[in-house]
């Protein structure tokens, strides 16, 4: 209630002042978008990664994921590897929190051994691909701060650009900016700038398809890294939303029985 | 008793036959090459070697992943050691899950503590010594297993039928005792034998920062104590397997680079009560040098209280270990570490690498070596064993 009466405020000055302050005309966006996103209780999908080198050599991994939304607090995530085969059955557990660390553990079948590991990695490559950890874990508002920078069209619809700031310092990132499209709040590109202030990847989204009649995801996630020419392609299928997943489902447990 | 329990075991997943959701088949088939440094200790000994192993898993679950099925089968051909040429079934279980509780009946394995030099806290399964002299390997255990998932943490019941015997390398077999193991002979201090019953409870659960395990296990012990005897006009020794009480803890801190590691165990039944301790620190450093490389330091003190007569060879020693993860393509790792004794400086040095080659292929490269070996530590019998390994896998 508090944050719908603050955008009421918000959007009051948006539309009223053209000059309102590119802070805090940044950070409603943000929220705006957040809120969309808000109430999809719990996903699942499966992801493919195609990574590429600069010499055009491919190597793929499959994944799924399942996501539950954490009311107050971040998401919890459960990712199960299905190729390559040798890390078959490895699973990552996750919960994000909006401040602070998150809480990692980290399932080696082979062994049959979960591991509790540090989350300080951040920066670090997502199975060898061109994802840092924090590209793909979930996006909290509070995570960053935030300037309005303009308006521009993206392909051919309308987008706010805004320029966010990591608040963590452990971030691989300087700034990232971001295209906003106007419509539906979704993102539809991200420039990463590393920690000298230079451009190292490019973030597209392609294939937006509505679920619930609210939530947009996209199919396809392309990433660019500017400085080796690596690429990696995130192509998601089989989106279901409301599937019953409960907490039990993100526990040591069924981390250790995730298949 | 066994043969009641698998039939038990069949009945239960005898859902499995009607029904209508697909089982898969994964596994890897590799062939390792292993040269020895040194001649042999003993002239029956065998030098360098071929090996080749295959492990299989079949799963299937029907009932919305609520009832699994998993048979998960090894097998190793050994060139020179009749001994380490075996089968062994890792896996044959069924498994029901509900909200708050979770049953497994059957062969399965299960891993308990933190520590990364040795698991003095991991007990439910035998180490398949003759695959891996870092006991790193395990034998499949049969067992009743109850998970209990409460909001103070998760309680495990576990019944433990079928006493598993450790593998031995025979005489042929390198890294074994100077006297050679007579694996057919074992002794057992309970009147049954092998057919005790163990049992084991677990309670384990995530606080903040912390995670905690208490666990007590009731039971046929997993590591034998040696007795010289004469078999067949030869010097051998007999394992002897007594039964144990142990109750171990371990513990974890993990905070921000540092991982701090504790394990604690008490057991008595093999001679007087003794005590046992691994802990120490695996700090991380991401992204060494501007590149994606992250390296971890581990430090580790082991600790037995019945010092020269200890089991192990690891009752006063440090562990020194590095592991790189390249964070690359072919998920290219590499872990060197040293166990040092600090009273007699004896040593053992291991290297562990690996990488993925296309997508299916993966090679794992292992040394070991004993150097500067005290005449009273245990490790000498290994000490003209120093190898290198490389094993190539395909995965399917």
């Amino acid at each position: 209630m508090k944050l719908s009466n603050l955008f009421v405020v918000g959007l009051v000055f948006v539309s009223s002042l053209a000059s309102a302050n590119p802070q805090q005309k940044g950070l409603e966006i943000a929220i705006e978008a957040d809120k969309r996103e808000t109430g999809f209780g719990d996903t699942t999908a499966n992801m493919t990664m195609l990574l590429k080198n600069r010499h055009g050599g491919e190597s793929s991994r499959y994944i799924r994921l399942r996501t539950l939304e954490v009311d107050g607090d971040g998401d919890k995530s459960m990712s199960i590897f299905d190729r390559p085969r040798d890390v078959k059955g490895t699973a990552f557990l996750s919960y994000t929190h909006k401040t602070g660390s998150d809480d990692q553990w980290l399932y080696l079948p082979a062994l049959k051994r979960v591991k509790r590991i540090s989350s300080r990695n951040k920066s670090g490559s997502f199975m060898g691909s061109e994802f840092a950890y924090e590209d793909i874990s979930s996006q909290e508002v509070e995570k960053y701060t935030y300037k309005y920078v303009k308006d521009e069209s993206c392909g051919d619809i309308e987008c706010f650009v805004i320029e966010r700031d990591p608040v963590d310092e452990l971030s691989g990132y300087t700034r990232q900016v971001v295209w906003i499209d106007k419509n539906e709040y979704r993102p539809q590109k991200i420039d990463f700038y590393d920690r000298k202030n230079s451009l190292l990847k490019t973030l597209s989204y392609k294939g937006y398809q509505q679920y619930l009649g609210k939530y947009w995801r996209a199919d396809e996630m392309y990433m660019k890294n500017h400085q080796t020419g690596k690429t990696t392609l995130l192509s998601w299928t089989n989106y279901k939303f409301a599937t019953g997943l409960t907490k039990r489902d993100f526990d040591r447990n069924s981390l250790k029985r995730a298949r | 008793m066994l043969s009641r329990f698998f039939f038990v075991c069949v009945l239960f997943s005898s859902p499995l036959v009607v029904s209508a959701a697909d089982g898969e088949w994964s596994g890897y088939i590799a062939t390792e090459w292993r040269v020895f440094l040194d001649l042999p200790t003993a002239p029956e000994q065998h030098g360098d070697n071929v090996s080749l192993s295959a492990q299989a898993e079949y799963y299937r679950e029907w009932n919305a992943g609520k009832q699994s099925f998993r048979f998960t089968p090894f097998l190793r051909i050994d060139g020179r050691d009749s001994q380490r040429s075996h089968i062994d079934i890792r896996e044959l279980n069924w498994t029901m899950v509900h909200d708050t509780w979770e049953f497994t009946a059957g062969i399965a394995k299960v891993f308990w503590g933190v520590t990364e030099s040795q698991h003095l806290v991991d007990i439910i399964n035998q180490t398949d010594l003759i695959e891996s002299a870092d006991g790193e390997e395990k034998l499949g255990q049969s067992m009743l297993k109850l998970s209990l998932t409460r909001d103070w943490g998760d309680i495990d019941l576990f019944v433990l039928p079928g006493f598993r015997e450790r593998t031995f390398p025979s005489r042929v077999g390198r890294l074994r005792t100077q006297t050679a193991v007579a694996v057919n002979n074992a002794e057992y201090a309970s009147s049954q034998g092998r057919d005790h019953i163990d049992a084991a409870i677990r309670w384990s659960h995530s606080l903040g920062d912390w995670d905690v395990g208490l666990s007590h296990f009731s039971g046929t012990s997993r590591d034998p104590r040696f007795r010289a005897a004469v078999d067949k006009g030869r010097t051998v020794v007999i394992p002897i397997y007594e039964t144990i009480d142990q109750t171990g803890v371990d513990l974890q801190a993990t905070k921000d680079d540092w991982l701090w590691k504790l394990e604690v165990i008490s057991r008595s039944g093999q001679g007087e009560r003794y005590t046992a301790a691994t802990g120490g620190f695996e700090y991380s450093l991401y992204g060494i040098n501007e590149s994606a490389v992250d390296l971890g330091l581990i430090v580790e003190y082991l600790f037995d209280d019945r010092d020269e007569l200890a089991l192990t060879p690891f009752e006063d020693d440090l562990f020194l270990g590095a592991r790189l993860a390249f964070n690359d393509e072919a998920s290219s790792e590499l872990l060197a570490g040293m166990i040092v004794d600090l009273e007699n400086g004896s040593r053992v040095m291991s290297v562990e690498a690996s990488r993925r080659i296309g997508d299916d292929w993966k090679v794992n490269l292992e040394a070991r070596f004993f150097s500067n070996i005290a005449s009273q530590d245990s490790l000498l019998n290994f000490e003209n064993d120093d190898f290198v390994q490389m094993e190539l896998a395909w995965y399917f």
